[in-house]
């Protein structure tokens, strides 16, 4: 039980340990690869995501090697194109939550006063709040609009880092080397982030990578219903929802996308459960990933 | 003054599960009202209100002071919030901005057609999510269990409407086994035609059995290896009992959190879902009302939906207590 909570590091067992899995290696070099054409996708189109080069729906050809879209702009540029916003926002939110939910867990783990149940039953009233539903009614007050989606990711995120960042503090705050920081007056801002934060870098680093899917599925499910990027984005999801018509006429404008975004969850999804392990947990004992 | 303080525990010790039934529930309620604010101050946390979402930008300001005083909205904010409570409460939904019907006669046939499709789903994920965790969890690190967790590690990360869109083109586009829309007229039943149904209910197990099959897996391998597992074995109990009797049995505490977990994972899915097949329900209206920016419909959907979430987590704390005999006497 005491080796769960990394009071030593495991670095050093870590990247042979993940390398060990196959699933986990497929996952690291698939994933690099739909990271790589998300980021750098842009820039090798062979057409502007927004121009209208040919007509509607035309089946993929040696001109257009995946076909035109609904209004017949090019679909393999639009999917070049249309990864960026979904790394982009979900990676935003990810990296708010945790801005967000690590200082509060931290908070409230440390500050062994009425700030600690304060703070968490305030998450738990976010955590009785169906995420998509949540979004939802923010995108009815804000209307749709990309900051608002990943200000509402990154809420939604928020109570579940906090519990875990708080949990892990409590662990930590007993010991013997940061009851010495105690005895010695550092100042509590040092104490956190020297004694404590580092300690407890493992835990987060188990859990960051179900976060980051987590995020993506939202921010799809969002762009998807249309309530989140509005045309004429690229967007892989906003892609599939506005290419439906063309279902059977041309379903390369939406089996295109649907395979990027699938390729880019399962990837991060199979390189998050090789971390959690290799650092010695399971992902299926956390609430998992939606 | 003796008597007093022996008593107190005495009854409280006598009706624990009672307290704990009526602390959970006060704690839910108490949870629903703060929802409730919530999702009032979120449906307008900018300017511009249901009036002018409903006539558009070039309104005139008298039409729009018109509309205004029609739904009340001139009235300050914590009185609309009440008044919108107290309606609830007499089972008044309130009044739809863009359809000018009672939320309640839009919603009925809606919430019955999701009901019906979270209903089929429910039923055939647990069943199912027991039988792949079980069979993994007993023949772990072997090739049906590889097979099974990388398969449902793969799925889990999938977004349903990648799921529904994919069973789109294999079974509606290429095969032609079912229709690839679920249009279902007013006033229908879905089950009058359940071919419809076969889609959007896939796509729903598709992502949710993957999560259920994974924990009831772990669930199972934590029981495997426990020490009364251990004596039944030595006892010459043959396997199957083993782990139907014994490993089973006290797997099924974790297992009902897991289903109370995909149940609510649902209500988000069935929103996506129903939208990728243009199946009427809730969250299809949902989806709707919120790109029409239909507050009134939108707040009183919302909290239903949230009250629905909310009471499954009960339900299923309480199912757990029952399930634990340890738990229904300890603190």
């Amino acid at each position: 039980m005491s080796s769960r909570s990394g009071a030593f590091p495991v670095r050093a067992a870590g990247w042979p340990r993940f390398a060990h899995r196959p699933s986990a290696r497929a996952g690291l070099v698939l994933g690099g690869i739909i990271l790589l054409i998300a980021l750098g996708g842009p820039f090798v189109a062979p057409h502007p995501f927004d121009a209208i080069v040919g007509p509607a729906f035309q089946a993929p050809d040696s001109h257009f090697p995946l076909g035109t879209d609904f209004l017949g702009r090019d679909v393999l540029s639009r999917v070049l194109y249309g990864g960026r916003t979904v790394v982009g926002l979900a990676g935003a939110a990810t990296l708010l939550a945790y801005l967000i939910g690590v200082s509060i867990g931290l908070l409230a783990g440390f500050s062994r006063s009425l700030l600690d149940p304060l703070l968490m039953r305030a998450m738990d009233v976010l955590l009785a709040f169906p995420p998509v539903l949540f979004l939802l009614v923010l995108a009815t007050g804000a209307g749709p609009s990309p900051v608002a989606l990943v200000l509402g990711v990154a809420t939604v995120n928020v109570p579940n880092i906090a519990r875990i960042v708080r949990s892990a503090t409590l662990d930590v705050s007993v010991r013997g080397y940061v009851e010495a920081a105690v005895a010695r007056g550092e100042p509590t801002a040092v104490l956190l982030a020297r004694e404590i934060l580092p300690n407890i870098a493992n835990t987060l680093l188990a859990d960051c990578g179900i976060r980051f899917t987590g995020s993506i599925l939202l921010v799809a499910a969002v762009n998807f219903l249309g309530l989140g990027l509005q045309p004429p984005t690229a967007d892989w999801a906003l892609m599939i929802s506005e290419n439906r018509d063309g279902l059977t006429i041309q379903p390369w404008a939406l089996a295109a996308p649907a395979l990027m975004i699938a390729l880019l969850t399962i990837c991060v999804n199979l390189v998050a459960d090789g971390v959690a392990r290799s650092l010695g947990r399971s992902l299926d004992s956390e609430s998992a990933v939606r | 003054m003796a008597t007093i303080t022996l008593e107190r525990p005495r009854a409280a010790r006598r009706y624990p599960f009672v307290e704990y039934v009526a602390r959970r529930v006060g704690a839910g309620l108490l949870t629903l009202l703060v929802v409730s604010m919530l999702i009032f101050a979120g449906v307008q946390v900018l300017p511009g209100d249901a009036a002018s979402a409903v006539l558009g930008r070039n309104a005139t300001p008298s039409a729009l002071a018109e509309l205004r005083h029609q739904m009340h909205l001139d009235r300050p904010a914590p009185e609309r919030y009440l008044s919108w409570l107290g309606g609830l409460l007499h089972g008044d939904l309130g009044q739809s901005a863009t359809a000018q019907q009672p939320v309640l006669d839009l919603i009925s046939g809606r919430a019955a057609n999701s009901g019906i499709l979270a209903l089929i789903t429910l039923i055939l994920l647990v069943p199912l999510s027991l039988l792949f965790g079980v069979l993994a969890a007993t023949r772990a690190g072997r090739w049906l269990d590889h097979l099974i967790s990388t398969s449902s590690l793969a799925v889990i990360a999938l977004p349903e409407f990648v799921i529904g869109t994919v069973l789109i083109l294999i079974f509606a586009v290429n095969l032609k086994l079912v229709p690839p829309v679920s249009l279902v007229l007013p006033g229908e039943s879905p089950l009058s035609q359940p071919n419809i149904l076969v889609l959007p209910v896939a796509t729903l197990l598709g992502a949710s059995l993957a999560q259920a099959i994974r924990m009831v897996r772990a669930g199972m391998l934590e029981a495997l290896r426990s020490d009364y597992v251990q004596m039944a074995r030595l006892n010459g109990f043959d396997e199957r009992q083993v782990v139907l009797r014994y490993a089973l049995r006290n797997a099924l505490a974790p297992t009902v959190q897991v289903i109370a977990l995909d149940v609510q994972w649902l209500i988000g899915g069935i929103i996506v879902t129903e939208y990728v097949f243009g199946y009427p329900g809730l969250g299809q209206g949902l989806a709707q009302a919120v790109s029409a920016r239909d507050i009134p419909l939108v707040q009183s959907v919302a909290l239903l939906l949230a009250a629905v979430f909310i009471a499954i987590n009960i339900v299923a704390d309480l199912l757990v207590v029952f399930l634990i005999p340890k738990l229904r006497t300890a603190q």
